[in-house]
């Protein structure tokens, strides 16, 4: 009886690799994944479709606005179809720590291996930059507009109202840099006097705001004069007309990366994907179709991003030096984890 | 010596109550795997997680934000509760005291919002009572204030929004209650010398009861669960407790930290539909009789 069972199961397995193997032979292909919308059009076509072309594979595509939950379910589930995500630095990180993650050979990712320590992780390669930046209306500060978060913390110099993002993130560096600490000083984060500091301005917060959407609305609308905003939303509404502005002094540099989940089912490809999404050239292109920087700061050597276009993108070398790099590893830790926890009570008291 | 004949009249309604199952079952079986199982499962989740456990729980009847969270809801349901029935109630009445011709256009009237995605019309109410909207514009053109007031991105936004889309909820079953009072009574009460505003309030107000009773508690326990609005129109501030599940989610990275939440809601929400089934029927309220 037993024995009967175990060889079913044995065939079954047979089958099953046999049909793997046949069908890695027959093309490569890999599952990606991204946020959707624009953003995912622009690397398709500046990113995606090139290295499906060069390596010579299948990228298939999906899209979901926040990966990290169906990057829990699949991988728990002990199937993932997805192999490699496009998510918020500090997704990687945690499914890093918690297994979710493959640990990256960059041995095998060249391209990665040659970026800044500060853009990679041992699980994660950074994909694009953004930025959250002190934007503000021009109707009410035609001239001597806020430059800085002390600026923005200063109600009495800069009368007007003002919205902030509804989460921990990028806010509490804002906070701590409104308080003096300079942006290359910021981790580990002092918690306690970031939210001292947010104390301070919560009165004269009109609105704190939760998606990107609103965020642009209320600008665009003149429903406030000053808000923390990403900057691709800004520049989005600037170019419908509205007379809106932002300053990348103080800003705080956020990115995506990509991660392979792990036991995907393709990781070998995978894996060669994965360096060639970096490939300075390619990622030179995106900002040609978008208003987001490369991950690769080597794609500002390759002369395919021109210098006035590269002034306006947040990773540009001279625009990242004049803001501070979000620490995703800060964020993923316990002190982090704690931080996002805390943010709850005191938005409620 | 009785000889029990079979009753055809007996036969006949079992085959047809067979009938009757028989057509339901497609409709209970898909009640029972959308909406049954996964609320088991939630809620089995939110006691398990790697072994049994109460954190979930613990964590909701112990930091003082879900406690928050939870009376600010109630507060919010309760006023938008008394509004509606304030705003709904005369409407009711009048679409129940004019000829039919009137009262269909005056209830088509009142369900005619439901025709636009709840989303759309809290935008309007953005659009209508932001700092730079229809209505602050035209009160300071009309000078009567000097500075914008703050409508919205605050809990008065949100009652607002939430008044207008919850008020087809009080007016219909008010209608309903309202239809099934005899006429006669009130000419009876006015025959025995009574004003009419008497006999509203001896006669006409007790027999609507059952209405307001119906109404309120479809509003109240619609309003429970909102999601939309709050967000929208709160300005972050008001943090209902359906904002309290999207957010632990987020927070605690699994579901049991949300459904304990979830968990709680559906439980009070029983409870309130349990106080209210004792004075009133459930039918009633579902809009059944």
């Amino acid at each position: 009886m037993t024995t009967k069972q175990n060889s079913a199961l044995g065939y079954a397995l047979l089958g099953a690799i046999a049909f793997g193997g046949t069908a890695a032979s027959a093309a490569e292909q890999i599952t990606f994944v991204s946020q959707g919308g624009a953003y995912q059009q622009a690397q398709t076509v500046a990113i995606l479709d090139p290295s499906a072309k060069k390596l010579g594979i299948t990228i298939n595509q999906d899209s979901i606005p926040d990966a990290w939950p169906a990057i829990k379910t699949q991988v728990g589930s002990g199937k993932p179809i997805w192999d490699v995500v496009d998510t918020p630095t500090g997704y990687c990180l945690r499914g890093g720590e918690q297994g979710l993650i493959e640990k990256l050979d960059f041995s095998k990712i060249p391209n990665a291996a040659a970026m800044p320590e500060a853009y990679r992780s041992p699980y994660s390669v950074s994909y694009e930059f953004y930025s959250s930046v002190l934007a503000y209306s021009q109707k009410t500060f035609p001239k001597d507009a806020p430059n800085s978060w002390i600026d923005f913390w200063d109600v009495k110099k800069f009368p007007g109202r003002r919205a902030l993002r509804n989460h921990p993130i990028a806010t509490l560096e804002a906070a701590l840099m409104a308080d003096g600490v300079a942006p290359d000083k910021l981790y580990p984060l002092d918690v306690d006097r970031a939210f001292k500091k947010l104390e301070e301005i919560k009165p004269h917060i009109t609105v704190w705001w939760t998606s990107g959407a609103q965020s642009a609305q209320l600008l665009n609308d003149g429903e406030v004069d000053m808000e923390m905003a990403w900057n691709g939303r800004v520049s989005a509404v600037a170019k419908e007309g509205a007379k809106v502005s932002f300053t990348y002094n103080q800003g705080i540099l956020q990115s995506t990366s990509l991660c392979i989940l792990k036991g995907a089912p393709n990781l070998e490809t995978a894996v060669k994907f994965l360096n060639e999404a970096v490939d300075p050239v390619h990622q030179a292109n995106l900002p040609l179709h978008i208003d987001y920087g490369p991950g690769n700061p080597k794609a500002f050597e390759t002369n395919v991003i021109k210098a006035e276009r590269a002034a306006q993108l947040p990773s540009e070398p001279a625009n990242a030096a004049k803001q501070a790099l979000m620490s995703y590893a800060w964020w993923s830790s316990p002190a982090g984890e704690a931080a996002e926890k805390r943010w709850a009570s005191f938005m409620q008291k | 010596m009785t000889i029990t004949v079979p009753d055809p009249s007996q036969k006949h309604q079992r085959r047809e109550h067979g009938l009757m199952l028989a057509l339901v079952s497609p409709a209970l079986l898909v009640i029972l795997a959308l909406i049954v199982l996964p609320v088991g499962w939630l809620a089995w989740q939110s006691i398990y997680h790697d072994g049994f456990t109460l954190e979930n729980y613990r964590r909701v009847f112990t930091e003082d934000i879900y406690w928050r969270s939870f009376a600010l809801t109630f507060e919010i349901s309760l006023a938008v509760t008394g509004i509606a029935l304030l705003l709904g109630y005369p409407v009711a009445y009048l679409a129940n005291s004019v000829p039919k011709g009137w009262s269909i256009l005056i209830l088509s009237l009142v369900v005619l919002p439901f025709w636009t995605s709840v989303l759309v019309r809290a935008y309007a109410w953005l659009a209508l009572l932001q700092r730079t909207g229809v209505i602050n514009q035209l009160l300071r053109y009309l000078d009567v204030i000097s500075e914008p007031l703050a409508l919205v991105h605050n809990t008065f936004g949100t009652v607002v929004a939430t008044v207008h889309i919850l008020l087809p909820f009080m007016v219909l079953p008010l209608y309903a209650t309202m239809q099934k009072i005899p006429g006669d009574l009130m000419q009876a009460g006015a025959s025995l010398g009574a004003s009419p505003s008497l006999t509203f309030v001896r006669v006409f107000l007790p027999l609507s009861l059952p209405g307001v009773l119906a109404g309120c508690t479809m509003v109240f326990v619609l309003c429970l669960g909102f999601y939309i609005t709050p967000e929208l129109l709160g300005g972050g501030r008001t943090v209902m407790v359906s904002m309290l599940v999207s957010r632990n989610v987020e927070l605690y990275n699994q579901f049991g930290a949300a459904s304990a939440v979830a968990v709680v809601l559906l439980v009070s929400v029983l409870l309130i539909f349990l106080v209210v089934s004792r004075f009133i029927s459930l039918d009633r309220i579902l809009g059944q009789k």
